[in-house]
């Protein structure tokens, strides 16, 4: 593959949305978090981060949001140097980092107030109505009123949602942003994530759900233990691990046969269904030689290989595991 | 799906707000107010005049003097019968060496790393607040709070004053006597420079702040410190340092009451403070501003 090509910038943008580059963390315990990272997403896309726990997303997130000092390596967020251009890139980032932190004595509404009152950028004249916006967006507006340690985690994740929509931003980092939800809710934020997507706001996204990554990103970057797998768009990954060729017939045993003739590896029989590697040749001149030699054939596909299935093949690991 | 520009409208141009400062203040402002904890520290500090008040009507309903010659009780006790105005003094010179401080230390400690316990600090940041801003604002409140907490006491202490005992002209440390304006005057000089003295403690629990993502640990070492200076401020053999504990000249504020205003070891104070200040302060900006924000 060739993701350098692809994930590369587009024509007259100097870089990605977010660029970094041999991006490195090596704690003071002398544990390397992140291992010379080069991540670059491009523009418009809804860009999944994934990894096993502990494969340092989150260390990378914070130094993309200048929260944690790297210990080598650059980060570009919207073309600009980080941390150093933290005042002026930040107020167009919207972000949701290791889930939602309240003030539980105050009201959700009264604690997106004050998160606004820190955006040097924010106007205060139209902060009431940016945040009666932003709670509708989430769908909280009935709860606005309400004290938010009295939220169930759902809302408390909602509230923090709010917030890294209180301003049109141009790129929302969103981090695990589904957790705590019912699938309800996950439904909501994954058409929330589209729609913010289709204005043009280029959405990064960390998950542990590879189908909800699948559902919605068109990109993806796999991390384990610090470093960068791979990244590309998500029907190329997902490509890169090589599918099934099924075949369903009620003559299992003599398909079995002709495939191995026609070179096919691997070849298991299940019931009405034979699997194998997709063949070298085209699926024309195997259903063919299937239907030649008399076998009945009711289906002849090759299964296209889930995400999941890729990033098991990628890491070498469970998607639990801890790096 | 959409593969639109950058929306170069209004997300592009915003610029940062010049009164934006004042606005991060005032909600700072708000939310250390609006805490139960904030309101209870402040209620104890409004009780204490009214525990002194009281204690000493019941005291002297025979017409007997408190601690009559004696010298026992914080300054002023003696004065109270026959001036309420005295229980200003006589309140602030009883919860500066400890409640107030305590109060201070509690809100100082929890500044920073109260934030950083709950997890609202990297929200604040990445906003982006703005590390040395936030760091000054929070310094500014912290201030505002030293202010607010002497006022509830010496305001709770001229209610219960005006209350329960006559009010007139007094009589100064020096023997001179003074009009009630005045008076009422070095009541609030004497305030504002009790107030002033807690500067020191306020920048130290700052400091201490950044150095913990633990609200409490903050708040118990904040207060942990202030106990072990006062202790050493009591040992003899220990003179050498004790000029420069921050609580050494607290008690100076007395010396307002005399007439003339005997100026030096409240100059020591006021001195003092500013020193712990910029040690302190500096120290706080120079953690916060290279700290790895991990919680």
């Amino acid at each position: 593959m060739d993701e350098r090509e692809r994930g590369g910038p587009p024509d007259g943008d100097p870089a990605g949305v977010i660029d970094t580059r041999g991006l490195t963390k090596r704690y003071r315990g002398g544990q390397l978090a992140v291992d010379g990272l080069d991540l670059t997403v491009p523009k418009g896309s809804v860009f999944g981060f994934l990894g096993p726990n502990g494969s340092g997303k989150t260390t990378t997130i914070r130094m993309l949001m200048g929260l944690i000092e790297p210990t080598a390596g650059t980060v570009r967020l919207l073309g600009r140097p980080m941390p150093r251009a933290a005042r002026t890139v930040l107020p167009q980032v919207g972000a949701l980092i290791e889930g939602p932190a309240l003030y539980g004595f105050l009201s959700g509404r009264d604690n997106l107030v004050r998160y606004d009152s820190a955006d040097p950028t924010a106007d205060p004249r139209t902060r009431h109505a940016r945040v009666a916006a932003a709670l509708d967006r989430v769908g909280l507006t009935a709860a606005a009123g309400k004290k938010a340690k009295a939220y169930s985690l759902g809302m408390k994740q909602r509230l923090g949602l709010a917030a890294a929509l209180l301003q049109p931003r141009r790129l929302l980092v969103l981090d695990e942003p589904t957790n705590g939800l019912d699938p309800q809710g996950m439904r909501e934020i994954r058409t929330l994530i589209r729609e913010l997507a289709a204005d043009g706001t280029t959405v990064f996204l960390s998950s542990h759900l590879l189908d909800e990554i699948e559902q919605v990103c068109t990109h993806a970057a796999v991390m384990a233990q610090g470093r960068l797998v791979t990244q590309g768009e998500v029907a190329d990954l997902a490509a890169g691990a090589r599918g099934r060729l099924v075949v369903t017939t009620p003559d299992p045993a003599e398909a079995a046969r002709v495939l191995k003739e026609l070179g096919v590896g691997d070849v298991t029989a299940d019931g009405d269904r034979v699997t194998g590697e997709p063949p070298g040749r085209d699926l024309a001149e195997v259903t063919a030689a299937l239907v030649t030699a008399g076998v009945r054939v009711r289906g002849l596909t090759v299964e296209r290989a889930s995400l999941e299935d890729a990033f098991v093949a990628l890491t070498g690991e469970g998607f639990d595991v801890a790096g | 799906m959409s593969r639109a520009e950058y929306p170069t409208g209004a997300a592009a141009v915003r610029r940062p707000n010049p009164l934006w400062a004042l606005g991060l203040l005032r909600s700072e402002l708000v939310t250390t107010v609006r805490r139960w904890r904030t309101l209870a520290l402040l209620g104890v500090l409004a009780a204490v005049p009214v525990l002194i008040g009281v204690a000493v009507r019941i005291e002297t309903r025979g017409g007997g003097q408190v601690g009559g010659g004696g010298g026992e009780g914080p300054a002023f006790i003696a004065q109270i019968t026959n001036n309420g105005l005295f229980l200003v003094f006589t309140a602030l010179a009883a919860t500066l060496p400890f409640f107030l401080p305590m109060a201070v230390g509690v809100v100082a400690g929890d500044a920073i790393a109260g934030e950083a316990g709950a997890g609202t600090l990297r929200y604040l940041l990445v906003a982006p607040a703005g590390r040395t801003r936030l760091l000054f604002t929070k310094y500014a409140t912290v201030l505002a709070f030293c202010l607010l907490a002497t006022l509830v006491v010496a305001v709770s202490a001229l209610a219960v004053g005006a209350l329960l005992f006559p009010f007139g002209e007094l009589t100064t440390i020096s023997g001179t006597r003074i009009g009630l304006g005045e008076g009422l005057a070095r009541a609030l000089l004497i305030a504002l420079v009790v107030a002033a003295s807690l500067v020191g403690v306020a920048a130290l629990g700052l400091f201490v702040s950044t150095l913990t993502n633990s609200g409490i640990a903050a708040m118990a070492t904040t207060v942990g410190l202030l106990i072990t200076v006062q202790i050493v401020d009591q040992i003899p053999q220990l003179h050498a340092v004790q000029p420069y504990l921050f609580s050494h000249y607290w008690l100076s504020f007395a010396d307002l009451m005399r007439d003339p205003v005997y100026w030096d070891d409240l100059m020591r104070d006021l001195g003092l403070q500013a020193l712990y200040a910029v040690v302190f302060g500096s120290a706080a900006w120079a953690r916060f501003t290279a700290k790895d924000i991990s919680a």
